[in-house]
């Protein structure tokens, strides 16, 4: 018998992260090199390198991820600077003011900004990308925000005073000292935002009325007809998340907070 | 004095693009016109609407239930599983903590087919259930649980443990006398993220659910083919007040909590 110790409290944990997390990876892996009667094949890959439409929906998925992290960083940092410099004593209730969002059903948020766009006067399939965007820079701002604001407000203040003691001005401190600590809190955004973006289908499917796909919806759509390619799919988005997370994860902060979880 | 006018003008811009939305659509829940922006007088009658749709009570339900469901079930898995990592050896711990990383940096989109097919796998085309789709947001949400609590444990006295032991208590109790009252604002924080986690889910949810089951997020992401009904509306200036509500009580709560803590130095 397992004798009751602390340490083996670990084992159901152990066995959950076995059988719901490894296992299905290794389900996928193994369907996305068979074909459908499970004989080994690389033509699931072939599939998808050799179609023009599915390399345009990559470079589309692509380009909305880069330009919708750019935007975000671009909005958030200023608003993260603001308020992690502010001396007002409210300043939690304004952080908490742009994480509220977050709490509001997803779904409902993209459903409710769609409407808007649409009385702006966004309508039509030609403004699919750029509602996308402006889409995934609504739904994903908190999630660069937050990381960026935990880390500058972490930041040993002297330095930036020994900075300009030093000599350096307002805008040699904020470039040669200040973005340069707060590496990982961009670091930790960016990835956040980018692989969200890349693949999110709902906020392309509602935003651009089905006209504008993402890597997402690919997989979403092969996913009942053809697990084979859908697989070939999520393993070349396995190997993108890979690839970022190895450029990423030494600067990273693993602080829980960057995510939303101190705010309880 | 310029230049903090800016800074809260920005800060104020930004706050208008995240709110406009949510704002926009309560501001017409308060007439009945078919189509969003027109005005047709002042009327609550889209919040009686909310409650005679059927579908739409259903969904909410449905949604309610899943997240309190999977919420408790993650935080108690995370947290004995929290536990266990801290005291396990430096190995286990590295293994566990690098596995527990992949679900929360991968994309939902890739996490929900490799569940989907697993339990196709398993049960069969069609077989997929309430237990699937709990287990889905399991996966989803059990991973925060142990990033929340993991903190609380590094920063537990260990001695208060064992003094417990030496005072004669079983290891269990010890456990349950001395570590969980410690780590319990961790367990909290977990508790309310999965809840949070689970409650906007759409992806792992369209991916792991029996078909027949609609949430929320999957009712009105159906709503979305066509023109939003205009009881949406209400239900969005709803779950805004409910939010806002939840929030000021907490905040009250922290506050009142520092307030204690203040006067008892």
């Amino acid at each position: 018998m397992i004798k009751l110790s602390r340490k083996n409290l670990v084992i159901p944990y152990a066995l959950f992260l076995a059988l719901f997390v490894v296992a299905p990876l290794l389900v996928i892996l193994y369907l996305s090199f068979t074909d459908s009667n499970g004989a080994f094949t690389f033509g699931n890959f072939a599939k998808f390198f050799g179609d023009p439409t599915y390399i345009t929906t990559f470079l589309y998925s692509l380009a909305i991820a880069v330009l919708t992290t750019l935007l975000c960083l671009l909005l958030a940092y200023p608003v993260a600077y603001i308020l992690a410099r502010s001396k007002w004593n409210k300043k939690m209730i304004l952080v908490l003011l742009f994480v509220m969002p977050m709490w509001i059903n997803f779904v409902l948020r993209i459903a409710a900004l769609r409407e808007l766009l649409n009385l702006l006067g966004l309508v039509g399939q030609s403004t699919g990308f750029l509602k996308t965007v402006i889409g995934m820079v609504y739904d994903f701002l908190p999630f660069m925000i937050l990381p960026l604001y935990t880390t500058l407000i972490k930041m040993d203040k002297s330095v930036l005073e020994a900075a300009s003691d030093l000599g350096a001005n307002n805008r040699q401190v904020f470039f040669k000292a200040v973005v340069p600590l707060s590496l990982p809190g961009i670091v930790s955004g960016i990835t956040m935002v980018f692989m969200p973006s890349m693949t999110c289908y709902v906020v392309s499917d509602v935003l651009s009325e089905r006209t504008f796909e993402v890597l997402g919806n690919l997989i979403e759509r092969n996913y009942m007809d053809n697990w084979n390619f859908a697989s070939a799919i999520a393993i070349v988005l396995l190997v993108i998340i890979g690839i970022v997370m190895l450029f990423t994860y030494r600067f990273e902060d693993h602080d829980v907070n960057a995510r939303g979880g101190g705010l309880w | 004095m310029v230049k903090k006018f800016f800074a809260g003008g920005y800060v104020f811009l930004v706050l208008a693009f995240m709110y406009a939305p949510i704002l926009f659509l309560i501001i017409f829940s308060f007439t009945d016109t078919t189509v969003l922006g027109m005005w047709n007088g002042f009327t609550f009658k889209l919040y009686g609407k909310v409650f005679d749709n059927r579908e739409l009570m259903n969904a909410l339900w449905n949604t309610v239930l899943l997240a309190f469901t999977s919420a408790v079930c993650s935080t108690v898995l995370g947290t004995v599983g929290a536990v266990g990592i801290f005291y396990s050896k430096k190995r286990t711990q590295k293994v566990l903590n690098g596995l527990s990383q992949i679900p929360v940096v991968n994309a939902e989109v890739v996490t929900a087919i490799s569940l989907a097919l697993t339990f196709v796998f398993v049960l069969g085309r069609g077989k997929l259930n309430f237990g699937t789709l709990l287990l889905g947001h399991m996966v989803l949400a059990t991973p925060f649980v142990v990033l929340s609590v993991t903190p609380r444990l590094k920063q537990m006295d260990p001695n208060l443990y064992e003094a417990a032991l030496d005072l004669g208590a079983t290891p269990a109790r010890a456990l349950f006398k001395v570590v969980l009252p410690d780590i319990l604002p961790g367990i909290f924080s977990g508790f309310m993220l999965a809840v949070t986690l689970s409650l906007d889910d759409y992806i792992i949810t369209q991916f792991t659910r029996d078909s027949t089951f609609k949430t929320l997020s999957v009712y009105i992401y159906d709503q979305t083919k066509k023109a939003l009904p205009n009881e949406i509306r209400a239900l969005c200036a709803m779950i805004f007040l409910i939010m806002v509500l939840v929030v000021v009580f907490l905040n009250f709560r922290a506050s009142r909590k520092n307030q204690k803590v203040r006067q008892n130095f």
